[in-house]
């Protein structure tokens, strides 16, 4: 156990235990207080694994756009302040089928990958990630900025409505 | 480091948010788990990175980001939309074959939610 084990499995606790309260708390805007812990833990993690871009991307993108997103939608569709409920259905099937995809992917990660060791990388910066992308990966990345574009546009038209 | 630990941990995650967009109603919360799920790909995404020493999986998780914003914008915009059909965005409430232009007709002159209240 060295200290990357360690913060690994206390980031992984803190990600698992708030993602656990995103998907049973009873409040709806405390769901995406605590998707800003479990979010921010993962970046934590990242930091921790080294990949120094995807984390600060993480923070930037996912704590900072997505979630204030989330929060603004829960605004605007008038999510009560106070607890709600009828906010899930019967939790028994959810919870196999939830247990089963997570343990059976936790046990296939177990047996490939037992104990084994790995020594961590050099720090993927931004120098290196941006030769990596524009040798190797130009046309997905070019892709990509189209779909985001499409994107745009198609919410712009969905929520302006049907204009007769 | 050992590699198993931050693989177990994604593959709980995925499982949180698998439990996630099964049991809840709330179209919002449902987006919620789906980018907890999301973000369980990108730990393995990287985590693969450092077993096998290049920079792939770390191209790729950026690139997970990336769509993960763009299907959260057009998500959000057809929550808020079926919010204003509906004045709920519960998703049982949604028959797939209902005609909500017979049973529910919307005002198209008026566009602004409040507005259409105000002149009701």
């Amino acid at each position: 156990m060295t200290v990357t084990d360690i913060l690994l499995l206390a980031l992984g606790a803190v990600a698992a235990g708030s993602a656990l309260r995103v998907v049973t708390t009873t409040h709806i805007v405390r769901a995406g207080l605590w998707l800003v812990v479990a979010l921010g833990a993962m970046a934590a993690c990242y930091l921790v694994l080294t990949a120094e871009l995807v984390a600060w991307v993480q923070v930037l993108i996912y704590v900072g756009a997505v979630v204030v997103l989330l929060l603004f939608a829960t605004m605007l569709t008038r999510a009560p302040i106070g607890p709600s409920p009828e906010l899930d259905r019967a939790r028994f099937p959810a919870a196999l089928i939830g247990l089963g995809s997570g343990g059976g992917l936790a046990a296939l990660f177990i047996f490939g990958y037992r104990w084994g060791k790995a020594e961590l990388a050099a720090p993927g910066t931004a120098g290196v990630l941006g030769k990596e992308i524009f040798s190797g990966w130009v046309l997905p990345f070019e892709v990509l900025s189209i779909l985001l574009l499409a994107a745009l546009v198609g919410a712009i038209v969905v929520s302006r409505g049907e204009r007769s | 480091m050992h590699p198993v630990i931050p693989y177990v941990i994604a593959a709980v995650l995925f499982g949180i948010g698998v439990y996630g967009v099964l049991v809840r109603r709330n179209a919002v919360l449902v987006l919620m788990a789906v980018e907890l799920m999301l973000n369980a790909v990108n730990l393995v995404l990287v985590t693969a990175d450092v077993t096998l020493r290049q920079y792939t999986g770390q191209t790729f998780a950026l690139f997970v980001i990336v769509l993960a914003a763009a299907e959260i914008g057009v998500g959000l915009a057809l929550v808020l939309q079926l919010y204003r059909l509906r004045r709920s965005i519960v998703t049982d409430d949604v028959a797939v074959d209902y005609d909500v232009a017979v049973d529910n007709p919307v005002d198209n002159s008026v566009d602004n939610a409040a507005d259409r209240e105000a002149a009701r």
